[in-house]
């Protein structure tokens, strides 16, 4: 097992999976030659050749309308959305035809496509290079959404994501892309899609997050537990379909809800857990569900104190976590 | 690069015709287009009965859909069609007691299982792939079905069909752009019927014709006369083979009409006079290819009256075994969102 950064464990499940099934394809704006602006496919091009690692035109729809054309014609294409603020182009071809082929068919065809693409603030990204799109997808029947917030899920959910019959929205923190590293499992590691993890257990209350808002909620926790509140962290992965039985056990245990996210506030996945703890574990919740996330704002603004001014950050989650945690 | 139809073929006269594509061929394409026409009608009767809810047909341009199939291997070349393609699935294999389950909504419906309207063509026995309502969503599926087909080291074409609205789509000019730069085996097909629901040509593109946009792709662009089977079938077997020798993708313009409003729910008459669809009807494919027929001595009153009642018999069965048979079941309707384990698929 070695230690590797999350856009490594990212390449190499790429490669692993183009080595091992030929019918996988690469493609997106500057994946080829470049290796793509964060050298997620950096040396594929070199490997499979530009046949399989295809530098595309610049046109967000065309990428993911081909991917789509080139999937229920047997291949197993994984299309690159450079920046998931860039995704909304493609928006009709996700929602209108990748996520409605198999029901619309009765089943006849299948569209097994990996979209990629890098989200989320904190990186002076600005308006466009910040955005937080997981609600919209997630909001769609007929779609999986996957966020991995460890190196080791990057690599074994995307080979899964890869791997699996029907699209796959694979949005990837890109503040973590360096910043997060950790061991990832030799071999063909896999993790399924679907079950959330718990990144860290506590009693006293449950803190729900996923991508880089996870590892700010496991620094918030640290902190907390030498004020003596043991929270229990749980890293959701998989935002479609939700693992509801693994947060509702969890909050049954602990009888508090914390929902972290970078996504705005309203109708973001906070808005849907909350609202599955009430249907379901009302009178085992001590106080009322809380939430930090983004305000209601078109993205992070692009001046640092503007930035930090509106981004969730591990002093207002701790925060939040004593608030609740004495509640 | 933009060729007419009159430089691209010479199919005017009724011998080079049977020299281009023989008797039988000829005989068949006829054949198809009555039949279509008779189902068609038949849609529009049940439709008008209450009986289905909607319904959107191909009156018109049958010949441009007939001739472009017969240009195709079925089951062999993926197929992208678009919902005024009803002679052209017909003329791919697609059968009349199929194309009426599909207006029935029944169970047994091949395309969707009665999930969706109409006309939204599904079938993987033909390859021809699902779509959907949103226009010129396909185009870029063509593109990447093509590519797919290309890597395998297929001889295979993709061919993708449209009308003149689609044209002015983002993802047509995002999928025939990147066809044309990777140089892929495709046949973008336009058929131009002149109106997009009500929205004439004029006020969809400031071009005289559709072929015309080839050039902005770098690609071989035609116009054909979509009233000449005969033609359209030169014209898309001359983009096959094309596409086969890797010389990349052919726009081709099918000019045509549609006789009938858009759908069942429309009404024409708010934006076409009756004077210019009754002209158009003079160009009526079908009596035009049965004077064709007759002038080579290939028809008459005796055959053209056993097809009429030939096509009688099929319209009639088909629409009585689509009435008959059970509609989807409800309990099926959360099935195939997602792929289900092999067991119970």
């Amino acid at each position: 097992m070695a230690v590797k950064r999350m856009i490594e464990a990212i390449r190499e499940a790429l490669d692993e999976e183009m080595a091992r099934d030929p019918r996988v394809i690469v493609l997106g704006e500057d994946v080829g030659v470049k290796g793509g602006v964060f050298v997620a496919t950096r040396g594929l091009i070199e490997k499979y050749g530009p046949d399989r690692v295809i530098d595309t035109p610049l046109s967000e729809s065309g990428i993911v309308g081909v991917a789509i054309g080139a999937a229920m014609n047997g291949l197993r294409p994984v299309a690159e959305i450079q920046f998931a603020d860039f995704i909304h182009p493609a928006m009709d071809q996700i929602i209108n035809e990748a996520a409605r082929i198999r029901y619309r068919s009765n089943g006849a065809w299948g569209c097994p496509v990996v979209v990629r693409a890098p989200y989320g603030a904190g990186i002076r990204g600005g308006l466009y290079h910040s955005q937080s799109v997981e609600s919209f997808f997630a909001h769609v029947p007929g779609l999986k959404v996957v966020i991995p917030s460890t190196p080791a899920d990057a690599k074994g959910l995307l080979k899964s994501a890869i791997r699996d019959e029907d699209p796959v929205i694979f949005l990837e923190p890109k503040r973590g892309y360096r910043a997060i590293q950790g061991e990832v499992p030799d071999g063909d590691w896999v993790v399924p899609i679907g079950p959330a993890r718990i990144a860290r257990e506590g009693d006293r209350l449950t803190a729900v997050a996923y991508g880089m808002m996870l590892h700010l909620a496991l620094q918030a926790a640290e902190q907390v537990a030498g004020e003596g509140i043991e929270v229990e962290v749980i890293d959701l992965r998989t935002l479609a379909p939700l693992d509801r039985s693994t947060i509702l056990a969890s909050v049954r245990k602990t009888g508090r809800l914390l929902v972290v996210h970078e996504d705005n506030r309203t109708l973001g996945m906070g808005a849907e857990v909350a609202a599955l703890v009430a249907e379901e574990a009302l009178y085992d919740l001590d106080a009322p569900v809380r939430r930090v996330t983004m305000p209601d704002l078109p993205a992070t603004p692009f001046a640092a104190v503007l930035e930090d001014a509106v981004l969730p950050d591990t002093q207002r989650i701790a925060q939040a976590m004593r608030d609740l945690a004495r509640e | 690069m933009l060729r007419t139809a009159k430089e691209a073929t010479a199919s005017k006269s009724v011998d080079v015709a049977l020299e281009a594509i023989g008797a039988e061929r000829l005989l068949a394409m006829y054949r198809i287009m009555v039949l279509s026409r008779a189902l068609d009608e038949r849609m529009w009767i049940v439709q008008r009965q209450g009986k289905v809810p909607f319904v959107i047909t191909a009156q018109g341009q049958e010949a441009a859909q007939v001739g472009a199939a017969m240009a195709l291997r079925p089951g062999h070349d993926v197929v992208l069609p678009y919902y005024r393609d009803m002679t052209l699935m017909l003329a791919l294999g697609m059968t009349p007691r199929e194309l009426m389950l599909n207006v029935f909504s029944r169970a047994e419906d091949p395309n969707s299982g009665g999930r969706q309207m109409p006309a939204h063509f599904s079938l993987p026995r033909l390859r021809v792939l699902t779509g959907s309502s949103p226009v010129g969503t396909q185009i870029p599926h063509a593109a990447g079905a093509a590519l797919a087909s290309r890597l395998r080291g297929e001889d295979s074409v993709t061919f993708c069909s449209f009308g003149e609205g689609a044209t002015s789509t983002g993802d047509f000019h995002e999928g025939v752009n990147f066809a044309a730069v990777l140089q892929l085996p495709v046949i973008f097909f336009c058929q131009n019927n002149r109106y997009a629901i009500s929205v004439p040509q004029r006020r969809q593109m400031a071009v005289e014709s559709v072929a015309a946009r080839a050039a902005a792709y770098g690609i071989e662009g035609v116009s054909v006369d979509g009233q000449d089977p005969v033609a359209v079938y030169q014209v898309v077997s001359q983009a096959v083979e094309r596409a086969r020798a890797g010389a990349g993708p052919t726009l081709i313009e099918a000019v045509t009409y549609r006789y009938v409003p858009h759908t069942s729910d429309d009404d024409d008459r708010v934006y076409r006079s009756r004077d210019e669809v009754d002209q158009s009807r003079r160009r009526d494919p079908i009596p035009l290819l049965r004077d064709r027929l007759v002038e080579a001595g290939l028809w008459d009153d005796a055959r053209e009256q056993a097809l009429r009642e030939e096509v009688a018999r099929i319209v009639d069965d088909a629409t009585a075994y689509a009435e008959q048979a059970p509609p989807p079941d409800p309990a099926t309707v959360a099935r195939h969102l997602f792929a289900e384990p092999a067991a119970e698929s």
